[in-house]
């Protein structure tokens, strides 16, 4: 699996990563290309369906973060998005979809470096798992062309 | 048996309430809600071992709250329902009565929800063994195994919603499921569809579930989703020590400690 590139959507807050992977950019911090990045309001805007979607739609792993505990701009979105997280795992872990390939973490508008690292290892860690085909499998169906239009 | 038809009756005939919600023998020795208007519907009352309905369903539908005040004969799950539903301000005092029928066969009349708190509060809501087993026997399996064995599990499910339907918390008057723009769950009997559909009603149900196995014996095609609910329940424990419905207080998703503990937010 030398020539597979992994797909990576990673759901991120305005306020920290948004702006820290803002700030990688400008430090002129080289990272790995794989990761498309939605920007959210908060991570407490972030719903578990979002990423049941991103799977769907093909994506090999998923990367969600936000501000640090206490630093929300709203300040509770980051806790009440932690709790969700907490439970969503444990249940994706129960019906047998690959927890490892969530990456949860909190990088703050400072952290540009942080940002680069969170993506270049997550980028390694799906490279080593391969494609997450048992969910391809299961998304790509053809009545789905139709649905969607 | 008769207690209970005579305090049905007697409540009925004082015009108390307009209708209440019970059991009554239904086909298939399978019992089936009833809805007692007039005094003389009280003699069709039953109350068994088999009466695993859970009749709180029916008090946040429109066609029962149109006929005004109701009582409902309420077993322990059923009351812990209408604690969870009342704290989500469905119901209140002045719309339902409770008549309790407690698990040692006694039956109690509410004056009002706080009574029945104190009630429900007596006893913890925990998992019955059969289940723990069934919990341990899938994480013992490898995350492919789970998968297939889901997979394979819900595959007859050709959502027909009757978990839904029979689950007292799934009120919403229009649910993710319904919605088509966009199609957030594709409707086809298909593994994609089932699998998010049991992923979204099990995570909408965290912390709000009292554990009453309403949708797994509402199943058709018997798919043990309460397994989900389940293993959320004692998730809830695990991490942030559990839940019971309470009528003041914050819900378990709705609030948050600063301390909560995670190992996997980097």
């Amino acid at each position: 699996m030398s020539d597979f590139e992994p797909r990576i959507v990673a759901f991120v807050c305005n306020w920290c990563t948004y702006a820290g992977a803002d700030l990688t950019g400008t430090s002129r911090i080289k990272y790995a290309s794989n990761v498309r990045i939605v920007r959210f309001p908060c991570t407490g805007r972030i719903d578990y369906m979002l990423l049941l979607k991103a799977f769907d739609e093909g994506a090999d792993g998923i990367i969600v973060s936000g501000c640090h505990p206490n630093d929300c701009h709203y300040t509770s979105g980051n806790f009440h998005a932690r709790r969700r997280w907490i439970m969503f795992r444990e249940l994706c872990d129960l019906m047998g979809i690959d927890i490892n390939r969530i990456q949860f973490s909190w990088v703050s508008a400072a952290e540009g470096s942080k940002w680069a690292d969170v993506v270049n290892t997550t980028v390694t860690k799906i490279r080593e798992l391969g494609p997450y085909t048992e969910y391809k499998k299961v998304a790509n169906w053809p009545v789905k062309e139709v649905i969607n239009g | 048996m008769d207690e209970l038809r005579n305090k049905v009756k007697a409540l009925l005939e004082a015009k108390t309430v307009n209708v209440v919600i019970g059991y009554e023998e239904g086909t298939g020795k399978k019992p089936r809600a009833v809805f007692a208007v007039k005094p003389e519907d009280a003699a069709k009352l039953i109350y068994d071992s088999r009466c695993v309905l859970n009749l709180a369903a029916y008090i946040t539908k429109h066609e029962v709250k149109a006929k005004g005040k109701m009582a409902i004969t309420a077993t322990l799950p059923v009351m812990r329902s209408i604690i969870q539903l009342a704290s989500e301000f469905q119901v209140n005092d002045n719309n339902l009565f409770v008549i309790g029928l407690t698990p040692d066969n006694q039956v109690i009349e509410f004056k009002n929800l706080a009574e029945v708190e104190t009630f429900i509060h007596k006893f913890e809501i925990s998992i019955d063994s059969k289940y723990k087993e069934a919990l341990e026997k899938l994480d013992k399996m490898s995350r492919t195994d789970r998968w297939n064995w889901w997979i394979n599990e819900l595959a007859p499910c050709f959502k027909c919603y009757a978990c839904r339907a029979a689950c007292p918390m799934c009120y919403c008057h229009r649910c993710t499921v319904d919605f088509n723009q966009p199609q957030w769950i594709p409707v086809p009997s298909h593994e994609l569809g089932n699998l998010e559909w049991h992923i979204m009603r099990a995570v909408h149900l965290t912390g709000r579930c009292i554990d009453c196995d309403a949708c797994a014996n509402a199943c058709p095609l018997g798919i043990p989703i309460n397994l989900l609910n389940k293993r959320l329940l004692e998730d809830a424990k695990k991490h942030f020590g559990g839940y019971q419905p309470m009528l003041k207080g914050d819900h378990l998703m709705s609030t948050f400690k600063p301390d909560d503990k995670e190992n996997f937010i980097r």
